[in-house]
């Protein structure tokens, strides 16, 4: 049984990417995105790594994908983010990714309703993914670290307002130099 | 190795699928916007695999793996919508190819 969901959630995920990638309005896009990823969540489930697919919901569906909705919404603002809000209540709109989180939703109530039917072959459970993250690699805890420190402050960097007119200096000064 | 349910060819077709879509993303849109969900969705694949192996052979490493590629997909996109502010700033486009200043 838990072979059909896998396939049923495969398939979700591949159209919902797919629909993703094809979209024109950024806005609608990253809907089919949330519920790709919600999708590969519920194949983590399936594999037994239900750890993973708790950290999937949680990181990437929850945490990525707001920095995107943020830097959608900072875009389109004025009067045709107006317009563009009454769009996004348009029913074509939301009836697609509906369907497909629906259809994740009937396969999380099946398996919550016949507990003992779907087995998956071996659960790696919360447990066994703390011990061996801290314990052989406790050195790319260490990196990964780093590189959210890295990522931070490269960000900020990145993000800061520049003064408008600091393009045109630097094209002076490069000029000067040259 | 007692019977994992689901294939592990058929996970890896998926994340292969998965993996492609988002590669073609890359290739064919030109929105930068459009082009880091790609990257996304390829990290995403990438992890995919790195679960499905870990549970074929029994081992917690594969969602270790799993949660540093989490960990640098956070990275990158924190950086690269930050980017995003910054051409849409400078070019008011979000077209990739107007941003050429390199090129020159």
């Amino acid at each position: 049984m838990e072979l059909i969901l896998f396939y049923i959630a495969s398939t979700v995920a591949i159209l919902a990417t797919v629909f993703a990638l094809t979209r024109s309005n950024a806005a609608h896009a990253l809907i089919y995105l949330i519920v790709s990823l919600l999708a590969v969540a519920v194949i983590f489930f399936l594999l037994g790594a239900p750890f993973a697919a708790a950290l999937e919901v949680v990181i990437y569906a929850g945490a990525i994908m707001v920095l995107f909705v943020f830097v959608i919404m900072m875009l389109n603002l004025g009067e045709e983010g107006d317009q563009r809000e009454r769009q996004r209540m348009h029913p074509a709109v939301w009836i697609g990714p509906s369907i497909l989180s629906a259809v994740l939703l009937i396969e999380m109530l099946l398996v919550i309703v016949n507990v003992d039917g779907p087995q998956t072959g071996a659960l790696i459970g919360a447990k066994q993914v703390g011990l061996t993250l801290f314990g052989p690699y406790v050195l790319a805890v260490e990196i990964a670290s780093m590189l959210l420190l890295a990522g931070l402050v490269g960000a900020y960097h990145v993000g800061r307002r520049f003064r408008l007119s600091e393009p045109a200096e630097e094209d002076k000064k490069n000029q000067e130099q040259a | 190795m007692e019977g994992l349910a689901i294939p592990l060819n058929h996970v890896l077709i998926v994340a292969t699928l998965l993996f492609i879509t988002g590669l073609a993303g890359i290739m064919f849109r030109r929105n930068i916007i459009f082009i880091l969900m790609s990257l996304e969705v390829m990290l995403n694949s990438a992890g995919l695999a790195f679960v499905a192996a870990g549970t074929a052979w029994q081992q917690a490493d594969g969602q270790v793996i799993f949660m540093l590629i989490l960990t640098v997909a956070a990275a990158e996109v924190s950086v690269g919508l930050g980017l995003v502010l910054q051409i849409q700033r400078r070019f008011r486009t979000l077209d990739m190819d107007q941003a050429t200043r390199l090129n020159s």
